[in-house]
């Protein structure tokens, strides 16, 4: 597939000697949703403020939709709807006037109808009159969401979309995105919540210390870097871990009824057979066993503790 | 040209004023009408007129300017300032909009405001004293120069504030005591003769000078030379404004 956004050796240091972002390289295709995964501080928000404009960047190209940010803004923009991380939004103005104000900002007619249609999906229809700073931290993000939409973008950038959101919002706005990627709109979200990026993503990046670690299909990065566990409960209690075992990476519970072994699902051989063999030869009997693939948390937690 | 766009800031600017119609002018209204009450009513009745024009009425012009700069600075300063503030900024910086198309709209508000407050003491004043534009055109022409002008001026020092204070700063400090100076209440032809050549560097003895003889007939300066010199400041705030925008200087990192 097409990317849709090019980014190519693109680097970024601040004022202060800060390098946010050190020759980054990464395409987003069109239509997926693509998260953007990584702790405090990795350079997320910095990535997003280049393509959308906000910073410039010290070195190194971005092209959205095959237009240069640099070279050609407008038509790269216009392409783009940005949802902020700080719940910003004019708080003397009413839902409805910000939305439209969005709307002409980004260059459309007025279009009575889209709005009504946006602010009725993100259930702000019956706040339209109400001013902004009257409503909670979550009708704000709504807002925020209502705003970058309402230039009918093709690319969305949501950037921490749950921070402080209550599990409803959330929902709803997981919702809200799936629809979005029904009608063709790439997604790109930044969090440091991996479920997030778990729930919704095709493919995940993970950017530690302003470089992109890794980007893969969010299947192919479980099965590929998933350790499984393997837990065994066992029938009689074990009060020590018999000698004939000591060559498994076996930990045995403290009350010595469950037994859990730790592999690399993708190594070759992930030892089971062995391990069940000789469990059967120190006559441990078992009355049940569960598998368990590690989260992308799991994974993530390892990739960024190997760059530090 | 990204005209909706335009309008877009154009009508939140001018929204906003409308929302806060009490201080943005009601306000100015009044305090330039006590002016009026002290200088053209109260003093002004006790003095001999200036050029042949009736001291109440000599003051008008140098009210209008008053409120003229004062108030392009003031709204165009805070138009600009305070999405930096609040941080809806990103917003037009991500928006497919040009330096131009940004200037346009919240300048030209600006600038659109202070010409209505402009025509709303001339027309006050014309309660209190007896008034007369000799050259409607080129009364229209200062205004509106000045008015774009100094919104400019605002609009740079919206962008150079870090802060409510350093807000004030400029126009507190620099242009109040300038109008004051640049002869509001009196001709600089009463002045003696070392400070009326010091007044001559004060940007605004121009500008009110220019623009009282668009009423009366009679100035401190050239009208020409005035004129000219409202072209150059005009000139000299777009090159800074231009400047800011190319460098991003308080906009972007």
């Amino acid at each position: 597939m097409t990317p849709i956004i090019t980014i190519a050796n693109l680097s970024k240091t601040y004022a202060s000697g800060h390098a946010a972002l050190k020759r980054v390289d990464l395409d987003v295709r069109e239509g997926e949703i693509f998260a953007l995964l990584g702790p405090n501080g990795a350079g997320k928000t910095t990535l997003i403020s280049i393509i959308c404009g906000i910073v410039t960047p010290s070195a190194g190209t971005v092209t959205v939709g095959g237009h240069d940010i640099l070279a050609a803004p407008r038509a790269a923009r216009r392409l783009i709807g940005l949802v902020p991380q700080e719940l910003t939004a004019d708080a003397f103005e009413t839902v409805w006037a910000t939305v439209s104000f969005s709307r002409g900002l980004f260059g459309l007619k007025a279009d009575p109808a889209h709005i009504e249609r946006i602010l009725r999906d993100l259930s702000l229809w019956e706040k339209r009159d109400a001013k902004i700073m009257t409503l909670s931290g979550g009708m704000k993000r709504r807002v925020l969401i209502a705003k970058a939409l309402s230039h009918e973008p093709r690319i969305l950038f949501l950037d921490e979309p749950t921070a402080g959101v209550d599990v409803a919002l959330r929902q709803d706005m997981w919702r809200l995105v799936r629809r979005l990627r029904e009608q063709g709109v790439t997604v790109i979200l930044t969090t440091h919540y991996i479920e997030e990026a778990e729930e919704m993503a095709d493919r995940v990046g993970v950017i530690a210390k302003g470089e992109i670690v890794l980007v893969e299909e969010k299947a192919e990065l479980m099965r590929k870097l998933g350790r499984k566990e393997l837990t065994l409960l066992l029938h009689d209690p074990l009060p020590a871990l018999p000698p004939a075992l000591a060559g498994h990476p076996l930990a045995l519970s403290q009350d010595g009824t469950v037994l859990t072994y730790t592999y690399d699902a993708k190594a070759e051989r992930t030892g089971i057979t062995g391990l069940l063999t000789d469990l059967a030869a120190s006559g441990i009997r078992f009355r049940d066993l569960q598998t368990r693939q590690s989260s992308l948390e799991d994974i993530f937690v390892d990739l960024v503790k190997d760059r530090a | 040209m990204n005209w909706p766009a335009i309008r877009a800031i154009y009508g939140f600017e001018m929204h906003r004023a409308f929302r806060t119609l009490l201080q943005s002018i009601v306000a100015p209204v009044i305090s330039t009408s006590l002016y009026f009450v002290v200088f053209g009513a109260a003093i002004g009745g006790r003095m001999t007129s200036v050029d042949g024009v009736p001291y109440g009425a000599f003051i008008v012009p140098g009210l209008i300017m008053l409120t003229l700069l004062t108030q392009s600075i003031a709204n165009a300063s805070f138009g600009i300032y305070f999405p930096r503030f609040s941080g809806t900024i990103y917003e037009i910086l991500s928006a497919p909009i040009s330096a131009v198309e940004i200037v346009a709209g919240y300048v030209g508000a600006a600038a659109t405001k202070s010409i209505m407050l402009g025509l709303i003491i001339l027309a006050t004043s014309a309660l209190f004293v007896p008034l007369r534009i000799e050259h409607p055109f080129v009364m229209v022409l200062f205004l509106v120069l000045t008015a774009v002008t100094f919104s400019l001026f605002g609009f740079v020092i919206g962008l150079w504030a870090d802060g409510f204070e350093k807000l004030q700063l400029v126009p507190l400090l620099i242009v109040t005591p300038l109008t004051f100076l640049g002869g509001s209440f009196y001709s600089i032809d009463m002045l003696p003769p070392v400070w009326r050549t010091v007044s001559l560097i004060n940007p605004v003895v121009y500008l009110i000078s220019g623009f009282r003889w668009s009423f009366y007939g009679h100035s401190d300066v050239n009208p020409a030379v005035s004129l000219g010199m409202a072209v150059v400041f005009l000139v000299v705030c777009l090159a800074a404004v231009a400047r800011i925008f190319k460098t991003g200087y308080r906009l972007k990192s």
